[in-house]
Formats: C-alpha cells, structure tokens, sequence
C-alpha cells in the first residue's frame, strides 16, 4: 500500500504577461493579459513506506510545484493525489503531523532568538509533551551535533548550523513522510555530508519515507535507490538510480584555469566544451576518455589549475534528454 | 474536553511568552514606537487651546484627560498585520505557518499581544512623566469604568485586528495589500477620535458615524475612562457586530485565497 500516490496531477499557474516600454507599461495597467502556464503535466507516481526517493529536474521542471501539492500549500488544478491517506489540500490537522517540508532557501526559525524558543513553540503547537520534547531535542540534536547551538541566536549560527537546526525543527513532530526541497543547499562539503548521513540515519532510524530534491549529485547517490525525473513538468523517468546512469554515457565536469586566452575552436579539440569565458575553461568528458584528455590537456595547454568533479545533475538530466535516451 | 483546553493554553502561553522574548529583542525600537503614538499630545495642546473659548462643551482640563485617555487606547490597538502577513505572502514564509496544525492567524494575534506586554511599561512611564508635569489633570477613574475600559479596549484591539487581517487577505489577489488599509487609515484618523472627540461633530454626521467601527476604537474607550457619557450597550454591539462581520468575510476570503496561492520563493 503505497503511502504517496499520485495520478495525473497538473497544476496551471496563471501569468500576467507585459511588453517591454511604455506602451506595454500602460497596456499593462488597463487591461492585463495573463496566459496559463503548465508548471506540472499529469505526472503519476507512488511511494512505498520507507522510500527514499530522489526527485530530479532542472530549475523550473515542476519540482517544488509538485512538493507544494504534496504537502498541501497549492492547490492542484487537476488529478488526486492522497498523501498517507489524507487530500493534502483540507491541511487535516492529523495529516499535518504526519509530514514535514524543509526547504534548503528558506528558514523557518525565528531570526533573533535562540533555535530552543522556535523549538518550544513547535512543540506547542504539534502538542508534544514536555517530557518527549526534551528527550527528542536531546536525541536529534545528538544526531546533528548541535547541542550547545540551540541557546544562541540563529542569526549567529553558520549555514550549516542553521540548516541541522531547521531540520531538527521540522522533525520534531516526528513526520512519517519527509518532503526535502534541496536540503544541503549553500552547504560545504562537510556540512552537506553530515545533513546526508542524519537523513540516512533518521530514515533506517524510524523509518520515515522521504521525497528528495537536490542539486548535488552526492546527495542522490547517497541517499536515493529510485529517482524520478522530470522535464518541463512531465516525468520523463521513474525508476533505479543505477537505470539513470546508464541511460547516458557516464561523465565527469573538467574545469580548467589556462594561463593564457585561448579560442573555442581551440579549446573543442580538446572534448565537449560546456562553456569557456577568458580563461577558464569547462569541458563534459566520457568517463573512459578522462585520462587521455587530462593527459593531453596537460601537456599540451599552459595549465594554472584543474579540477574534475561530478556534473551538475542539470547537465545530467539535460544529457539524457539531448541523447533521447529517455523518451516522453 | 479539559485535555483541549490545556493544550490550547500551553499553546498560547507558549506564543505570547516566546514572541514577548522576540519583541523584547527590540528593547530601542519600543520606546519609539510608543512616541510615534503620541499624536494625542500634539492634539491635545491644540484642542485645549480651543477650548478656552468654551464653543464645545468640554473644558481644556476635559480636552486634556480624553486625549491621555486615547493616547492609552491607541497604545492598546496598534496593529500592523497587514504587513506581516503581506510580506509572508511575497516571501513565501506562509508555506511554513500552514504546515503546520495551527491556524497561521494565532502566530500574529500572539505577536500583538506580547506586544502589549512589551509596550506597556514604556506607555506607562509616559503616562506618569506627564501627571508629574501637569499635576492639574490627574484624575482617578472609578473602578467600574477601569474595568469597562479594560473589556472594551480589548475589544477593539479585536476589532482593529480583525479587520486589518481581512484586508491582509487581498495579498492573495493584489500585490500590495497594505494600501487598503492606508485608505481606511485615512477614515480611521478622523472618525476614531483620534483628531477630536466624536461628541463635538454635528450631530447628523455623529449618528452615521456610531454605526461605523471607527468611534469605538478610539472615542469609546477613552471616553468611558475619562467618565464622559456615553451609550454602552449601544457601542458593544456596534463592536461585536462588526468583529463577528469582519470574521466571516475574514475566513471566506482566506479559503478562496489558500487556492490562489502559489508559494511564491518556496
């Protein structure tokens, strides 16, 4: 029985649409014109308890608009969807404690007071007795290490600390289905590594269902054995992580800091030149010729510095599409 | 039922006592904003002046005390939720409050209301500066008329906030909110009695103008401290009819408004 089910769910934004100039400042003022865009398009999927599922699309494919839905805060313009038995939309208070929405760009703590007090009012309000409050801010704040942060002012708390805060802050309630929009946002590597390890743990811990999106291709690989992916607000893939990664040739992002300016045409001898401004350049190479052209690249170009890392997961997803690995 | 009304105390207390933490941060800001409150005192040094004329029927000492008096009124029922929750809307930050199970309007009404507390003593302070300057129009009012005072500035503390927190709802539709309430502002200015006495206005505008919400904002309750006449019975239910109005139309707009809203930024 799947705790998140979905079928053909849309949603149509309307859009005031103006011309640029005084003419279509002034169009604009008497009579707006709106026309409808489609930010989701009968998307269907469902989740079983205890997933973990990573939800993939390039910026403005539909991802938050689908969160929204899901938990609630936007109303669909079509489909059903039931969300651990509950119409998200009526926001029935006993669906509200089962869930829990964190977005990595956004805070919900109080800005000038302490983490506790923000804490305190949300055991208030989800009715968590005094006794199980302490106990669980105790254990999830074990689990972040991030006791002795919670008296002092958020607004003097790093990035990283105010992110473990907003999840403990969203977890208080113990939620059974997590909806993670990019969690590890904005965070180093340490931080981004210590957030993935407590959802890993808080997932095998209590386990708690979690839909998750992310820029950072480490915490899908991490986190996620089923991704779904979706392109202009149609999902294009549901299925294994694995299966994603072998619809494309695998590929690693090269940037390279050249001592002197070279031209595009010079620079595509090298591989597939994703962009290049002054002297920096950034190529997509397959995984089996990364060697060779490293190699040639550097001993052939006056290199300064180097790096390779994992693509983006937009050059990813926009890869698979190009390829047509995937077809809608 | 007793269990639903602990929780909902616990729930409350927490609100008032954590936002009173948050305004207290504001320990400057305060004491300006209760002297940004202090147009009765400008008013009052004008209308007192007037009055030794002896054209209104109320003395300067009159002038004096009911303008004190809706300094302390006004002091009760400031109310700036249309900005709050405008920029909730703007910013997204509405998403997190209906995550949770509890209606968003509670986390506003708790923030004016330790706002009270915080506020207080400044207001105080401010009343006993000027009895120590001006001895001559200190009175005592009856312990009756401090506690009606203390119903019906609550009440139209309610009120005030009701209706702006109607008017926050057109966020929803239009992208500033706030300049319905800097139209009604203007209406509030001068029929509250916030400008002069109700009971000085020609009396075929003063009977329009007691059906309306704004006398009892201001006027009502001053008047009822400073013991000058007035219909109480009359200026409750024109207070009640208009909160339980404000509050239907309050939670009609917010429905229709929770489907038009997208989450903007989040």
């Amino acid at each position: 029985m799947p705790i998140i089910n979905v079928e053909n769910l849309s949603k149509v934004y309307p859009v005031a649409v103006k011309q640029p100039g005084l003419k279509g400042t002034l169009a604009h003022f008497f009579k707006r014109t709106y026309t409808a865009i489609a930010a989701v398009k009968s998307v269907s999927f469902a989740i079983e308890p205890g997933e973990v599922v990573g939800f993939l699309g390039a910026n403005g494919a539909g991802k938050t608009t689908t969160l929204k839905m899901l938990t609630g805060l936007i109303h669909p313009s079509s489909g059903r969807l039931d969300v651990a038995g509950y119409n998200p939309f009526r926001r029935e208070p006993d669906f509200l404690r089962k869930i829990t929405l964190v977005m990595g760009q956004k805070q919900q703590l109080i800005w000038d007071l302490p983490a506790l007090d923000s804490l305190r009012i949300n055991a208030a309000v989800y009715g968590i007795p005094d006794q199980a409050f302490r106990q669980r801010v105790g254990e999830l704040s074990e689990m972040l290490t991030l006791s002795d942060k919670l008296t002092q002012p958020v607004r003097k708390l790093s990035l990283g600390e105010r992110m473990k805060a907003e999840l403990l802050a969203a977890l208080l309630h113990q939620p059974q289905v997590l909806f993670l929009d990019e969690p590890t946002l904005g965070l180093d590597v340490n931080a981004q590594v210590s957030v993935r390890e407590f959802l890993k743990d808080y997932n095998q811990r209590y386990g708690a269902t979690v839909l998750l999106t992310s820029h950072y291709m480490a915490d899908i690989t991490a986190l996620c054995q089923r991704v779904l992916v979706i392109y202009e607000g149609q999902m294009i893939y549901d299925g294994s992580l694995d299966g994603l990664l072998e619809k494309f040739a695998p590929c690693r992002a090269v940037t390279v800091e050249l001592a002197e300016v070279k031209t595009t045409a010079e620079l595509q001898a090298y591989g597939e030149l994703s962009e290049a401004s002054g002297r920096i350049a950034h190529f997509i190479v397959p995984q089996e010729k990364l060697t060779h052209t490293l190699s040639r690249i550097l001993a052939e170009l006056n290199v300064i510095d180097l790096t390779v890392a994992e693509p983006p997961i937009e050059e990813i997803i926009g890869q698979i599409f190009r390829s047509g690995a995937v077809g809608i | 039922m007793k269990r639903s009304m602990q929780h909902a105390m616990r729930k409350a207390s927490t609100l008032v006592t954590v936002y009173y933490a948050y305004m207290l941060e504001y320990r400057a800001e305060l004491l300006l904003w209760v002297l940004s409150g202090s147009l009765p005192f400008i008013l009052m040094g004008v209308w007192g002046q007037a009055a030794q004329g002896g054209r209104f029927g109320l003395s300067s000492l009159d002038f004096i005390r009911y303008f004190l008096a809706a300094f302390l009124a006004r002091q009760f029922t400031v109310v700036w939720v249309i900005w709050e929750f405008e920029r909730e809307i703007v910013e997204g930050k509405l998403s997190f409050r209906l995550l949770q199970p509890l209606d968003p309007g509670w986390h506003h009404f708790a923030s004016h209301v330790a706002e009270r507390f915080a506020r207080l003593p400044f207001a105080i302070a401010f009343i006993g500066l000027f009895f120590l300057l001006f001895s001559q129009a200190v009175w005592i009012p009856s312990i009756s008329s401090v506690l009606l005072f203390t119903l019906v500035v609550i009440l139209a503390f309610i009120l005030r906030f009701i209706t702006q927190y109607t008017f926050a709802m057109f966020a929803f539709w239009i992208e500033r909110a706030n300049s319905i309430e800097s139209f009604w502002f203007l209406f509030y200015l001068f029929l509250s009695g916030l400008i002069a006495p109700v009971r000085i206005f020609p009396p075929a505008l003063q009977k329009i103008v007691l059906w309306t919400p704004f006398p009892y904002l201001i006027d009502f309750p001053a008047s009822i401290l400073v013991g000058l006449p007035v219909n109480v019975a009359q200026g409750l239910c024109v207070m009640i009819g208009w909160i339980i109005l404000f509050f239907g139309l309050n939670r009609w707009l917010w429905r229709r408004g929770l489907k038009r809203y997208s989450g903007m930024g989040a």
